[in-house]
């Protein structure tokens, strides 16, 4: 069981899993989305080759209106 | 007539830049921006709703990236490192997309700049080599020390974001073009169509609105005003104003010519 802050929130996963599998279980898969995990940027091309541990924060963003 | 609005090297027809956030809806979105005739439209980066509905509409559907220039913004960040990382995201978020609208706001309560926090963010950004157009204050000395750090432009505000209290300092305003040869444009302030041809007539390259138009009444109808009167004001500076007289008039018909006044019944 690891748990993982993503935008703040603990979530809590029966094992370690990479970004793209933690993105599709929020049901984010294939939305346009930018994640970073523990202040450094995880590109688009590196989601599931990167590893999320226990304890990791995430922020998972997206483009909304604002001045 | 050739008037060429280039920010970073890229010319641009409009010298109206609007804000997508508080409208009623995508559609209202949509409709604003394009009767504004803006090219460039600022927009926030903001955390996902988890879980959310995975149809649930986004704003780059409504607003397609191929059709406008984007804008990320970092309102809502109170120091140079989360305005850096903001536009980190901002950047993967838009495949690699550079030009960037930074801010650094000092309190929630005026959400004027920080100077200093956002100086500091500037130089990051520029080194990451991201297009910086900046939010300032309307200081001529840190906005030529904006200039200096690699910024694209300068954007002082006129009065408090969000408030529509118009050009408040208009001297400062011409002080600022005068220290810096990047372009200036008026961000934050303006509340009607007058503010902002006042803003372009004082010399600003162009507007950046965002509440003035969405908080109107009828905010396409808004839009459409505001084009004119970025495209008045524009106009207006490049044609060059009469001098103002104080203290005498000058009648704009001829003098000659006037028929004879008629003899006074008393006399």
């Amino acid at each position: 069981m690891i748990q993982v802050i993503v935008n703040g929130a603990p979530q809590r996963f029966e094992q370690s899993l990479d970004v793209a599998a933690l993105v599709a279980r929020m049901q984010l898969a294939g939305k346009r989305i930018a994640v970073e995990k523990n202040g450094e940027i995880v590109p688009r091309s590196a989601l599931g080759a990167t590893m999320v541990a226990d304890g990791d924060r995430l922020e998972i963003v997206v483009a909304v209106g604002g001045g | 007539m050739n008037d060429e609005f280039i920010i970073a090297g890229k010319s641009y027809r409009s010298r109206l830049l609007i804000g997508t956030g508080k409208y009623k809806d995508f559609a209202q979105t949509r409709a604003a921006v394009e009767a504004s005739g803006a090219e460039i439209v600022t927009v926030a980066i903001r955390r996902t709703n988890i879980g959310q509905n995975a149809n649930e509409p986004s704003l780059l559907d409504a607003l397609p990236p191929s059709k406008f220039t984007y804008l990320p913004n970092t309102a809502g960040c109170y120091s140079a490192e989360d305005a850096v990382r903001t536009l980190r995201l901002a950047r993967e978020l838009l495949d690699g997309h550079d030009l960037v609208k930074l801010e650094v706001l000092g309190d929630p309560h005026t959400l004027y700049p920080n100077m200093p926090e956002t100086l500091k963010a500037a130089g990051v950004l520029v080194k990451e080599g991201f297009k910086v157009m900046v939010y300032c204050s309307d200081d001529p000395i840190q906005a030529k020390m904006l200039e200096d750090a690699g910024c694209v432009a300068i954007m002082p505000l006129a009065s408090l974001i969000g408030s529509g209290m118009g050009i408040l300092n208009p001297w400062n305003v011409q002080l600022v073009i005068g220290a810096v040869t990047l372009p200036v444009i008026v961000d934050a302030g303006v509340g009607t169509a007058s503010d902002a041809a006042i803003a372009m007539e004082l010399g600003c390259d162009g507007v950046l609105m965002n509440t003035a138009v969405a908080a109107a009444k009828d905010p396409v109808l808004m839009a459409r005003a505001m084009k004119k009167a970025v495209e008045a004001g524009r106009e207006a500076w490049l044609a060059g104003r009469m001098p103002k007289r104080h203290y005498s008039a000058a009648p704009s018909s001829p003098t000659e010519g006037r028929i004879a006044p008629s003899r006074s019944k008393a006399a």
